[in-house]
């Protein structure tokens, strides 16, 4: 379980974070939404280390990492997708797999022996296969299409099997049909992989059709949580975001 | 459950084997490379050739951990010299001040030029791309300047002279010039090997990784800073047994070994032969080498023309020239994939 204690974090004279309090259960799926600039991108570097918070705690199983170093964390079981797809872009497919496999064992530093390690195989050929990505392992990173790589970006998150995964934007910059595909399979993930995800996504169609339990986050505060009912009815949400369209269309 | 065990052991077995083969094949090129160049001086009996490739073992060597920096790492080092130097005074002095067998004067250099590096890259590596530059650039001319100003000790300007004694050990004189020119071919292959094993390794992933995306690494559980740290230092030794090549073959240690040019030619050599393979600073060297050698023989000017090479290299192949080499196979196998 995840939970977020009174977690803050301030740039000069902007709350980014303002005393945000959430729990995620063991194998929940929650969408985060919210403006432009309401903070939710600052809410997931600060839970993957990326910026130390002010106050507050992030307890993943009782332990807080709050203020902890991105591979601490990680190590923790909090693993993490990037807006814009962040992998490495002269590795294969299969490279890429195979040495976070070996940094997740800790063999990142050997010198002695060839990679890549045999026991790396297993967990990078099933998460390529996963994610579809098989039929493409000896391709170049920097060579796949935008939707690949956005899926590589999940998979290298995935292939060190976290217990927490945070997805920034997967249908970041993708069209309608590419959109439903990988939400479909993040969803996918979600059911077989049975691991607590939380991602970011701006669709509200994407959001009110497949997110159990929805975050609004406004000017880094909690605005309201709910089911996908609660927030389409929540007049503080209509008001601040969703604007009259998605009321009309539930009412 | 047998079934699943069996089908992962057969999924297995190929990788495990293609490792391993690819580590005999590097061993097996590097035996017929270094049998070649052992058979060498029983064929020519060319005083100059066997010159040139001492020269190329001590450069090679260099240039080749450089690239373990800037092209695996993407560090970019403008002070990768110092550790040639450091490694060409250490020796130097060890043998003639405490007269002790050659490999125990090797081994003391090496152990020394670890310590320093280590100092001198925990504070180098956290720094980004152009103040890593800068800075081990800075170093590298403080090294410099400790040379030429602590006379009583390195012989300042003069450089270590009176020559640098070499005792035999195991039946082999290095006041031989065949017995050196073979002893720096042992070093250059074995160091090329053993560089070429940290390329392929776990560990040289990791680098890969790091200089692609080291954000993205860290988020993998990688420490950065750490890895960054390591190869400095493994680089260091690497250029360190440059120098002491270096040493041996001059029998002496000059200020220029720690100068900055040094650095600057290393880049060149990488910048020539190119940085996305490994044997590109090894073709880089002999090309800087042999261009060198030929070009200061027909003119004074050949800082002129070492320019316009570098030009060419860098404006017209905008690569090195194995680099070059291979895209091109590279293209020409996706064409036949293609077809």
């Amino acid at each position: 379980m995840l939970e977020i204690r009174n977690l803050a974090k301030s740039f000069g004279g902007v709350k980014a974070t303002n005393d945000v309090t959430l729990d995620f259960p063991d194998g929940s799926l929650t969408a985060v939404i919210g403006p432009n600039g309401a903070g939710k991108s600052t809410f997931f570097n600060l839970i993957t280390g990326a910026l130390k918070p002010d106050s507050g705690q992030v307890l993943l199983d009782g332990v807080d990492l709050a203020g902890r170093s991105p591979p601490e964390i990680v190590r923790h079981g909090i693993g993490r997708a990037f807006q814009v797809a962040s992998i490495f872009k002269s590795l294969t497919v299969q490279e890429t797999m195979l040495a976070a496999v070996s940094a997740d064992q800790r063999s990142s530093a050997v010198l002695h022996k060839r990679f890549p390690l045999p026991e790396t195989r297993d967990r990078a050929e099933h998460v390529m296969e996963l994610l579809g990505l098989a039929g493409k392992r000896n391709r170049t990173a920097a060579t796949l299409s935008h939707g690949d790589q956005k899926l590589l970006d999940i998979a290298l998150a995935l292939v060190l099997e976290p217990k927490v995964l945070l997805l920034d934007e997967p249908t970041a910059g993708m069209g309608p049909e590419e959109r439903w595909r990988m939400i479909d399979k993040v969803r996918e993930l979600w059911e077989t992989q049975k691991i607590t995800v939380v991602f970011i996504e701006h669709d509200m169609d994407i959001v009110f059709k497949i997110a159990p339990k929805i975050v609004v986050l406004c000017y880094g505060r909690i605005l309201a949580t709910g089911t996908p009912d609660e927030i389409r009815n929540n007049s503080a949400v209509i008001d601040a975001y969703l604007g009259t369209e998605h009321a009309g269309a539930a009412a | 459950m047998t079934e699943l065990e069996a089908g992962r052991a057969q999924r297995l077995a190929p990788v495990r084997s293609g490792a391993a083969l690819q580590r005999y094949r590097d061993v097996l090129i590097a035996l017929i490379a270094f049998a070649v160049l052992a058979c060498l001086p029983l064929l020519s009996g060319s005083k100059a050739l066997l010159d040139f490739i001492i020269r190329c073992s001590a450069y090679g060597l260099f240039a080749t951990s450089l690239n373990l920096l800037v092209g695996y790492t993407g560090l970019t080092s403008f002070g990768h010299g110092m550790f040639f130097g450091l490694g060409a005074y250490s020796f130097g002095l060890i043998m003639q001040r405490l007269g002790v067998p050659i490999p125990v004067a090797f081994v003391a250099t090496l152990a020394i030029t670890a310590v320093v590096a280590a100092v001198i890259g925990a504070i180098c590596v956290r720094l980004k791309e152009i103040y890593f530059a800068f800075v081990t650039l800075a170093f590298q001319m403080l090294i410099h300047s400790m040379i030429l100003s602590w006379a009583s000790f390195t012989g300042g300007d003069q450089g270590l002279r009176g020559g640098i004694p070499r005792p035999v050990f195991l039946g082999i004189d290095l006041a031989n010039h065949v017995h050196l020119y073979v002893a720096s071919c042992a070093l250059l292959i074995l160091g090329l090997l053993a560089m070429r094993q940290i390329a392929q390794s776990p560990f040289g992933y990791t680098l890969r990784m790091v200089r692609d995306n080291a954000a993205r690494a860290s988020f993998l559980g990688i420490d950065v800073w750490r890895a960054k740290l390591t190869v400095f230092v493994l680089a260091a030794l690497f250029a360190s047994m440059g120098g002491m090549v270096m040493a041996l073959f001059v029998s002496g240690a000059y200020p220029e070994f720690a100068y900055w040019t040094i650095s600057g030619e290393g880049i060149f050599i990488n910048m020539l032969g190119g940085v996305s393979t490994f044997l590109g600073p090894m073709v880089g060297t002999v090309l800087l080498l042999l261009l060198n050698d030929t070009v200061t023989r027909f003119t004074e000017y050949h800082g002129i023309v070492l320019g316009v090479v570098i030009l060419f290299f860098a404006l017209g192949l905008r690569k090195g020239l194995l680099d070059f080499v291979a895209e091109w196979f590279a293209h020409r196998r996706d064409a036949g994939e293609g077809r």
